[in-house]
């Protein structure tokens, strides 16, 4: 599904990652961790094609072909969703018109017929029923005036919608209280199939309670320094990140 | 002594003043004359007026205007921002000729007074008189400040027809009062001087819709005057949509006076024109009254679009709040200038102003201008204003979602805009307004 070769990005003059290896098979979760500003956001912002940042070596596959050769709106089509750690507010654009342009968008490229109001309306309506959201969402600007929660269950509404093939969660589970969280987990635990992958970036384990990952990777000054089962999950709650700082250094 | 640029209109009004509305009233002939005289000793405005320094009017001296015949044009289909029958009123002007035979008036009543001005001229000349030139005067008129409006000057000497509404007190008319004015010209570039005069009494209400449009794609000047009493605790909901032709030059000046708790809401959107400029003094003269001042522009092309507003609060508890938002691409230029005045007894005077430019394209430029003039000290008056390209982050996040980057462009473009059109109060005008920004975006 994902194959990350060597990759090393940098910002604004700045190497943010410094080489890394990471494979995800189709169905498998994997799940990277890592202390704030060791890059896991950079990751996640290069596999969806955000400006800014410079690919100076390596390559990233996706179903076997260049993603970093695709715009962000063709990756987004051929299957490709970020659940952003800061959702983007859009004023004056309704979530419902946001939601149905996005669906009908991806539909247009893969050669599917567009979905009409009310056929986007009763899919919409469902998917809102399944993940506890408020209709009222649906009506308001995109992320305006919405709670932190209430952003991340948008993104979480969003990939229910829109099907991907790989989705990628960037700390989605941050400031969530317990409920949301839930509420988050069963959301991607739906989403789960045998041609679905996931990279789900966390700073905590206890999401990983609930999304149990195929494998879980800390990221640390820009490496992938270790690797290991759903357990090392658990190490790294009682250890923290400390030791670390030092291998990466 | 005659400036070059102004020479041409002054020998029309030689040629014309014996066709013009009114013509045997010797106070509107003394009107007129003033005017004139004003007009030719200020000349056509140029950048060295402090109030047209960002405004060249050059392109306009270098056109031979003829003068209009509105008679001889047929219109087979008109215009119109309204579903049907969302309208009793509609009158239409045709290069600043009114067109009874394309205009119905139902809502003719004791106290409600719709037509013509030269028809108005015609059957109760006084009423005119009393107000005529006196909201907006140009020509030195006794006592009063006549200002640097040389192209007001020139619409009184030459004033066309255009609409006249007087409200009586209490009288209200529910449904909108469309004005539609069509420019049309072919080879010949034609000027035409709209006048219209809005009279609400006491406690009345009424929607005037002006719509300004071109036919056959010649050069045209509209050079229109209108004229606003709004007395106490009246209301009048004022919407323009001015889309006429990439050969036109279109000028508007409006002077309204607010009366004790009375509410002038205007909103006018610009898309056409090589040439616009909406020019809007406000008094606000009576305590609580309160005006909004709102716009939105859409400009591409060389085109120029100014927004120019004075709001003078001259008695205590006074509002308005004025928000005008444009998109400009390639290398079209806006500018706005806004002038609040609080006057020394305005007490608890409130005034907002906001300018919010969209630069799609890097050769696109705005020039904002706000003057706050305070005299009062207990008093809330803000400006602010932005120009900036679309939200990169905004942009992004629509095409990570697979929208691509033209759809995601007009999907924030017109987000941008329709929030202005959100406050318009005439449901049945909203479409038509979003429709006009959907156009735009597509073309
Ligand atoms: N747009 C940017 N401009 C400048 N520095 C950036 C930018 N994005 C990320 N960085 C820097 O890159 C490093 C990694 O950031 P990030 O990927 O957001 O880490 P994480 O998500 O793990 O907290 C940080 O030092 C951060 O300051
Ligand atoms: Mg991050």
């Amino acid at each position: 599904m994902l194959e990350i070769k060597n990759l090393h990005v940098t910002v604004e003059d700045k190497e943010i990652l410094k080489g890394i290896d990471l494979t995800i098979m189709p169905g498998e979760i994997h799940a990277v961790m890592g202390p704030n500003g060791s890059g896991k956001s950079t990751l996640a912002y290069i596999m969806t094609g955000r400006e800014g940042y410079e690919v100076t070596e390596g390559e990233v596959l996706y179903q076997g072909r260049d993603l970093l050769a695709m715009a962000p709106e063709e990756r987004a089509a051929e299957g490709v969703f970020l659940a952003f750690q800061y959702p983007v507010e859009i004023p004056g654009v309704p979530n419902t018109t946001f939601l149905k342009e996005a669906v009908n968008a991806q539909r247009r490229h893969r050669g599917e017929d567009e979905l009409d109001a009310m056929q986007f309306l009763k899919v919409v309506r469902q998917k809102v029923k399944e993940l506890g959201i408020a209709d009222e969402m649906l009506k308001r600007a995109v992320n305006v005036g919405f709670s932190g929660g209430e952003k991340k269950r948008n993104e979480m509404l969003q990939m229910a919608l829109l099907e991907p093939r790989l989705a990628v969660l960037d700390e989605t589970d941050s400031g969530l209280d317990i409920d949301a969280l839930k509420a988050v987990a069963d959301g991607v635990n739906a989403l789960r199939a045998p041609d679905r992958s996931m990279l789900v970036i966390t700073h905590y384990q206890r999401l990983l309670d609930h999304i149990v990952p195929d494998k879980v990777h800390v990221l640390a000054g820009g490496r992938i320094v270790r690797s290991g089962g759903k357990d090392l999950a658990r190490e790294l709650e009682r250890t923290g990140y400390a030791e670390f700082a030092t291998v990466a250094a | 002594m005659t400036t070059a640029g102004a020479q041409p209109f002054v020998e029309q009004y030689g040629a014309l003043k014996g066709a013009l509305p009114g013509v045997g009233l010797p106070w509107l002939a003394e009107l007129r004359e003033a005017g004139l005289a004003r007009f030719a000793s200020l000349g056509l405005p140029t950048p060295r007026d402090e109030s047209w320094k960002y405004t060249n009017l050059r392109p306009l001296e270098k056109v031979a205007f003829g003068t209009p015949n509105g008679e001889a044009v047929s219109i087979d289909r008109l215009p119109s921002l309204l579903p049907a029958g969302a309208s009793e009123n509609r009158l239409v002007f045709v290069n600043g000729h009114y067109r009874a035979d394309l205009s119905t008036l139902k809502s003719l009543r004791e106290g409600v007074e719709i037509g013509s001005l030269a028809a108005g001229l015609e059957r109760s000349p006084e009423t005119v008189a009393e107000y005529l030139g006196q909201i907006a005067p140009a020509g030195g008129a006794a006592g009063e400040q006549p200002g640097e409006q040389p192209l007001l000057a020139l619409n009184t000497a030459l004033s066309g027809d255009g609409l006249m509404l007087r409200l009586g007190r209490g009288a209200k008319v529910k449904t909108p009062i469309e004005v539609i004015f069509i420019g049309a010209a072919t080879e010949q570039a034609l000027a035409y001087h709209p006048r219209n005069l809005i009279v609400l009494e006491p406690e009345s209400q009424a929607v005037v819709i002006e719509h300004h449009v071109s036919l056959g794609g010649g050069a045209t000047f509209a050079n229109s005057a209108t004229e606003i009493e709004l007395g106490d605790g009246a209301l009048l909901h004022h919407y323009k949509m001015q889309a006429e032709g990439p050969e036109t030059f279109h000028v508007s000046t409006v002077h309204a006076r607010v009366g004790r708790d009375a509410h002038y809401d205007s909103f006018g959107m610009s898309l056409g024109s090589r040439l616009s400029r909406n020019e809007v003094s406000v008094r606000l003269n009576g305590q609580g009254a309160n005006c909004h001042l709102n716009g939105a522009y859409m400009v591409r092309g060389k085109q120029h679009c100014d927004t120019t507003t004075l709001v003078e609060h001259l008695v205590p508890r006074t509002s308005c709040r004025e928000v005008f938002k444009g998109v400009l691409d390639d290398e079209a230029r806006a500018v706005f200038q806004g002038r609040i005045v609080v006057h020394p007894d305005a007490q608890q005077s409130d005034g907002h102003q906001l300018s919010k430019a969209m630069l799609l394209s890097e050769r696109a430029e705005i020039d904002i201008k706000p003057e706050l003039e305070i005299y009062a000290d207990d008093v809330k008056c803000s400006h602010g204003a932005t120009a900036g390209d679309l939200d990169h982050e905004a942009l992004f996040y629509l095409r990570s979602r697979g929208l691509p980057e033209g759809p995601a462009r007009r999907l924030l473009i017109e987000a941008f805009l329709t929030e202005s059109i959100e406050a318009i109060a005439a449901e049945d005008l909203c479409p038509a307004f979003l429709a006009s920004i959907a156009d735009w975006l597509k073309t």
